[in-house]
């Protein structure tokens, strides 16, 4: 059924992939490229993810895409000035900034990075200087064959970063990756890549965040592959506030080692249409996994938040936390998938996800799900769906506080569980005052 | 806990209790599936023009579907040209009293702890029992007549009240809701037929038996139950197969109507033959169930035990329409060795004030998988709706799956939905804590397994109650250590 979804496009991309070969100069036999045509092979057996596809039956990005956008049009230049590029970097972060404008790197607006132990290149140079490096990264933890979209990305992804942590690296600096897009001439397409390794003992935090801006619309395609060896730590933060023409598909797949720690923390704050796939394989033991995500939704935004924790071994930890906030004719939608395989006992693993609908136009799809062949583990879920609560409201009403007022404190209170496990001050002040702006206004 | 060991031991040396056969002469249609079949199916039982024709559609729409995959389990296909679609115990002349029944039948149900005859004298449960495909005895008629319930078998319900079945039947279930569900709309042999006119408590549970007892045989039965306004009925239905090598093939539809102010409380303890330890043979159980809570503060409640069939695929579901109506889900699921459940429940919200329920205990053993698979959907303008999801799952062994797929929908800001799942094992402290009180192992578990379940067991009537605790100790037999 699903194998005839976004036919038309599937074959403007095979058009597209030919000329891409032709023009690569010998290039075409290397074993990234091997990768990109199996990758495209995959795309064009089995098409794009229809509305009965399973993972996407809320989410029919095949059919957005095919209405809005040309896969095939070539990248159109960025031409807005350094005001609008410095206006989307978080205020009063000391981080290493690296920028992308329309899903290029750009060496202008990038700090200069001189850090032990910190290497970062971008995708099309690390091709050219360090193929092998490459090699041993590109693929390894995302698997095309499983998602439409990552094997869209795998096929033309051509920029993107590569960045490995040395052992024992401790970055103090958090690595914050800003992508700036420009729609104000013409619609945007583009796809990213992200390679990051963090070796033993490695300590680091990675920050994403997308933008753009002018009245056209925008597709960003990113898929990120980090593997985090053994007892490194590693933080991630994906900051997603784009403009309401904004369609964003995103995955993120990563492996952990034994006793190491991994916290994703995806904020959705607006944009058309956002797909978030988190994907967590664990494995070795002692490991420890976070995963936070909050949806703040109005307008026609409609976020699809879908992880995967698969618990592969013993003696590991999982906690999720996702909560949402749906106003207007906003919807959301949450997958949240715990696998714990037979060999994985004393597994614990927790998932908790928690809506509130403002308006009856808004909507909520969950569905939290628990896949368990391990018999000495602890596993629980817990979804809820409601609205404010009445005495509470009223509560703050009698103490003289405007009914406004009080709602907005206590969705202020309902969405900062999510931020409390903030380390990063800068970080979280910043989300912070967008989210209690939003819940004001 | 002597009662516990006496379940115990009662059973530590049998496998399926009730895995025999009985030589019944039997009318058989040849194997395979074609219009001809149903035409031959249709003659049989002397049925109107417009019911054959209902089942033609039916079949015609089924050639057109595939079966589903979607479900978490796995089973070669079933040959749906390799079934008897009919078989009826033969009987010269429609018996008029119980006494006129074939002795051998009679001796059949006694067999299975239902005596039509003693049950009709002692417990005052009214039976209809559903031999393969035949209704063959329905007790109490007289007693429930007087009243103006109707409860009886589903072909004679046709023959007798044909207004009633024609605008009912598929009003809940369409013959084209799913394959299974056009399969047996199709091919659907008999089932019972219950009715409770407008302000009736029906004054003792109705009850029906299913036995598949030829080889080679589908079971395809329909029930339809139909509350009027400010009725009430209690519904039970038990179910067991005899012992074979290959697999046979249930697919059943079971419609139910409340209407204003109306209650059906709907109990099944499914204990068909779920195969040998090493997965050989059993029932496939492919069962449709739905309610409609037409009227206002309606209610609909389905409790299940689940312990038999070699795969399940079942979702019982209430359709809540009518303001302020109710659903109730309660189930219990045990699978051990081979054995595959996917089963879980719908509750559709449309009305204002609409209240759902759902609890599923899982307990898994074995090499088994047990799924619960669930839809919460709060419509639009079901302003006010409540619902709260309970699903536990026990794991026994470390072969055994159990796995959680619930579907939460919401469309309406003013719902209050909530869903908790957990799993886990029998805590090795809780069984220290038995032994140390000279409770040995395994009956410890049948203890701890019985309170996990006892929310739901509690929902049972009594009699059902007793027989569930019991299977639910031979099925986990042989499961520890």
């Amino acid at each position: 059924m699903e194998k005839f979804a976004g036919t038309s496009i599937v074959e403007s991309l095979e058009t597209r992939f030919k000329d891409f070969e032709s023009g690569l100069n010998g290039q075409s036999k290397s074993p990234v490229h091997e990768i990109r045509r199996n990758a495209l092979d995959t795309l064009v057996k089995k098409g794009l993810p229809g509305p009965k596809h399973e993972e996407y039956k809320f989410t029919n990005l095949t059919r957005a895409i095919e209405k809005n956008f040309d896969l095939t049009a070539p990248l159109s230049p960025f031409s807005l000035g350094s005001e609008v590029v410095k206006s989307a970097l978080i205020k009063g972060l000391d981080a290493h900034n690296i920028v992308f404008l329309n899903g290029r790197f750009s060496p202008e607006y990038s700090d200069e990075i001189d850090v032990e132990g910190l290497e970062i290149n971008s995708l099309e140079a690390a091709l050219k200087e360090d193929p092998e490096k490459v090699e041993s990264l590109f693929n390894s933890e995302a698997d095309f064959k499983e998602d439409a979209f990552v094997a869209l990305n795998t096929a033309f992804a051509q920029h993107g970063l590569v960045i490995e942590i040395a052992a024992r690296a401790i970055i103090e600096k958090p690595i914050a990756l800003y992508f700036i897009g420009d729609s104000s001439k013409d619609k945007l397409v583009y796809n990213v890549r992200n390679l990051v390794r963090a070796g033993k003992f490695a300590e680091a935090t990675i920050i994403e965040k997308f933008d753009c801006f002018g009245d056209d619309q925008s597709l960003t395609n990113v898929v990120n592959e980090f593997s985090v060896a053994e007892n490194a730590h590693l933080k991630y933060f994906k900051i997603e506030n784009d403009s309401d023409n904004a369609y964003h598909i995103s995955n993120t797949h990563v492996s952990q080692q034994s006793v190491s720690n991994f916290s994703a923390n995806t904020f959705a704050l607006n944009g058309a249409m956002v797909r978030n796939n988190l994907n967590i394989k664990l494995e070795n033991e002692g490991i420890e996994t976070y995963m936070n995500g909050l949806y703040l939704l109005d307008g026609k935004t409609h976020v699809d938040n879908h992880t995967v924790v698969d618990h592969k071994m013993p003696n590991c930890y999982s906690n999720e936390l996702y909560k949402g906030i749906m106003d207007d004719s906003s919807r959301g939608v949450f997958n949240g998938k715990i696998f714990v395989r037979q060999d994985a006992q004393q597994t614990n693993a927790f998932q908790s996800n928690k809506n509130i609908l403002l308006s009856d136009k808004a909507t909520v799809n969950t569905k939290p799900q628990l896949e368990i062949w391990a018999d000495d583990v602890k596993c629980s879920h817990g979804c809820t769906t409601g609205q404010l609560d009445e005495d509470a409201l009223f509560y703050l009403q009698t103490r003289g506080i405007q009914k406004e007022k009080a709602r907005a404190i206590l969705l202020t209170a309902f969405a900062s569980d999510v931020l409390e496990n903030i380390a990063n001050e800068a970080i979280k002040t910043y989300l912070e005052e967008i989210i209690t702006e939003r819940l004001e206004k | 806990m002597s009662a516990d060991d006496q379940i115990l031991e009662e059973f530590t040396s049998k496998e399926y209790e009730f895995g025999w056969t009985v030589d019944l002469e039997a009318d058989e249609a040849p194997k395979g599936l074609n219009e001809d079949i149903i035409r031959f199916i249709s003659a049989k039982k002397e049925e109107p023009e417009w019911l054959l024709e209902w089942r033609l559609k039916a079949y015609r729409q089924w050639k057109e579907m595939v079966e589903p995959e979607w479900a978490n389990v796995v089973y070669p296909k079933v040959n749906y040209q390799d079934i008897i679609y009919y078989s009826a115990p033969k009987q010269t002349a429609k018996p008029k009293s119980l006494d006129e029944v074939d002795p051998e039948l009679i001796a059949t149900f006694e067999k299975l702890g239902i005596s039509l005859t003693e049950q009709k004298r002692l417990t005052g449960v009214a039976v209809d029992a559903v031999i393969d495909s035949v209704s063959v005895a329905t007790t109490f008629k007289d007693t429930l007549a007087e009243l103006g319930i109707i409860f009886c078998s589903f072909s004679e319900a046709v023959k007798d009240h044909p207004e009633l079945i024609k605008k009912h039947i598929g009003s809940v279930v369409p013959a084209n809701d799913n394959y299974f569900a056009a399969l047996n709309s199709a091919v659907f042999s008999d089932g019972s037929f219950c009715y409770i006119p407008k302000g009736v408590r029906c004054p003792m549970e109705l009850s029906t038996y299913f036995r598949i007892n030829a080889a080679n045989t589908g079971q395809f039965e329909r029930t339809l139950i139909v509350a009027e306004e400010g009725s009430y009925v209690s519904y039970l239905e038990g179910c067991t197969a005899p012992m074979r090598d290959e697999n046979q093939l249930h697919a059943a539809v079971v419609e139910i109507k409340a209407a204003k102010d109306a209650e059906v409380k709907y109990s099944t303890v499914q204990n068909w033959y779920p195969g040998d330890k090493e997965g050989k043979g059993g029932i496939y159980n492919f069962v449709t169930k739905r309610g409609i809570c037409e009227g206002d503060n309606s209610k609909i409640s389905w409790t299940q035990v689940e312990t038999g069939s070699a795969v399940t695929w079942k979702y019982p579901s209430c359709i809540l329409k009518g303001d302020n109506s109710q659903g109730e889900f309660y189930s219990v699921a045990v699978t051990n060795n081979f054995q595959q459940a996917d089963t879980g429940t719908k509750m559709i919200h449309i009305g204002k004030n609409t209240k759902s329920r759902i609890v599923s205990k899982g307990i898994s053993a074995g090499k088994s998988q047990n799924s619960y698979r669930g839809q919460v959907h709060v419509m639009k303008r079901a302003e006010g709706a409540r619902n709260f999801s309970q699903c536990d799952s026990l794991l026994m062994g470390d072969k055994c799956g159990a796995h959680t797929f619930p579907y939460i929908d919401i469309e309406n800001k003013s719902a209050q939905v909530e869903h908790e799942a957990t799993t886990s094992k029998i805590g090795e402290d809780q069984i220290f804590y038995c032994q140390q009180r000279g409770i040995d192992e395994e009956s410890a578990v049948a203890l701890i397994v019985n309170g996990y379940a006892k929310e739901v067991l509690k929902q049972l009537p009594m009699e059902f109650a007793v027989e569930a605790q019991k299977l639910l100790a031979l099925t986990l037999e042989g499961s520890v250590g």
